[in-house]
């Protein structure tokens, strides 16, 4: 209770995207301490009735774990990493995470590239600043950046990298771009 | 859960479903918190707040008076309470509408909108 009522704590967030087992829990825990957040946004979205309560142990549909990461760069100042769950019926709550976020971090795996063109899709449309990062897996064949770019149809000044999200400091280097690019669109939106 | 009244055994779980904690309800006036919202006990939390009298607050919310004496996230708070996002919001907003917490909001793009803030993340997510 040392804290004397100072201005307001600032929390940024950044969504963490892309297809299903591209990396996205792995790169949260590379960088922060990660926590299971749960959601039940689906129960009452759908306006499910109370009395269905009962049945729920059978329905697990009901209960998203999200992850959920935080790093504190000094106190107050907070950024939050959200991975958004990456199927399409979850998507009602990328709408929520992604109001008023810093940017987002579209994972992607070039073996698989279409997965992540939902989230790119997404952020385009929304003006959400983001970057593309291309995990390179194992065993994976490389690709270039450029050919990423082309093949996601990029705009040219949205960041592409390669990446491996087991490491750290690959981990920072995305973040550190991610708000690098947030902070020229602000500028260049002045 | 560190000082809270252990007044369950944790690995039984839950006594009380989430949801009937806040008595069925999945809407309220704290629906639109947001999960980076900052949370603040008013008043001193537990046992000095205005609200101890008779019906007063129930285990849930004594949780969060004590998370919240200093400023917490809605995000950080359903985490340490191990509640649905849902639910912790519903107890939110009946408990500002009681005057026992304050939330703020982060102002939309606000924040995204302060240069000098994203210099200072850069830099600190450099020198992690």
């Amino acid at each position: 209770m040392d804290s004397v009522l100072s201005e307001d704590p600032v929390a940024l967030k950044i969504l963490i995207a892309g297809g299903f087992g591209v990396g996205k829990t792995t790169l949260v825990g590379s960088i922060s301490e990660i926590k299971p957040l749960r959601t039940e946004e689906v129960l009452s979205d759908r306006g499910i009735g109370v009395d269905d309560i009962d049945g729920v142990e059978a329905k697990t549909t009901t209960t998203v774990a999200m992850d959920f990461g935080r790093i504190t760069i000094r106190d107050g100042l907070v950024v939050y990493l959200f991975g958004t769950p990456g199927q399409e019926r979850f998507w009602f709550m990328w709408d929520e995470l992604s109001h008023g976020a810093l940017g987002a971090v579209v994972i992607a795996d070039t073996r698989r590239l279409t997965d992540c063109f939902p989230s790119v899709d997404y952020f385009e449309q929304r003006g959400t600043p983001f970057v593309v990062a291309v995990n390179c897996f194992e065993g994976a064949a490389r690709h270039t950046v450029d050919d990423v770019r082309i093949a996601l149809d990029l705009d040219d000044d949205v960041p592409v990298m390669l990446c491996d999200v087991r490491r750290r400091n690959s981990a920072k280097e995305i973040m550190v771009t991610l708000v690098e690019h947030s902070l020229r669109t602000l500028t260049s939106a002045n | 859960m560190s000082d809270g009244p252990q007044w369950f055994d944790e690995e039984a779980g839950p006594v009380v479903r989430p949801y009937a904690l806040i008595r069925g309800r999945t809407r309220s006036s704290g629906d639109a918190f947001d999960l980076v919202a900052t949370v603040r006990t008013i008043g001193g939390g537990p046992g000095g707040g205005p609200n101890g009298g008779p019906g007063g607050v129930g285990p849930e919310q004594q949780l969060i008076l004590r998370a919240a004496r200093d400023p917490i996230s809605v995000a950080d708070l359903a985490v340490e309470l191990d509640l649905p996002v849902g639910v912790v919001r519903v107890l939110l907003g009946d408990m500002r509408d009681h005057g026992l917490i304050s939330v703020t909001s982060p102002s939309a793009g606000g924040a995204r909108s302060n240069e000098r803030i994203l210099k200072e993340v850069i830099n600190g997510l450099r020198a992690l």
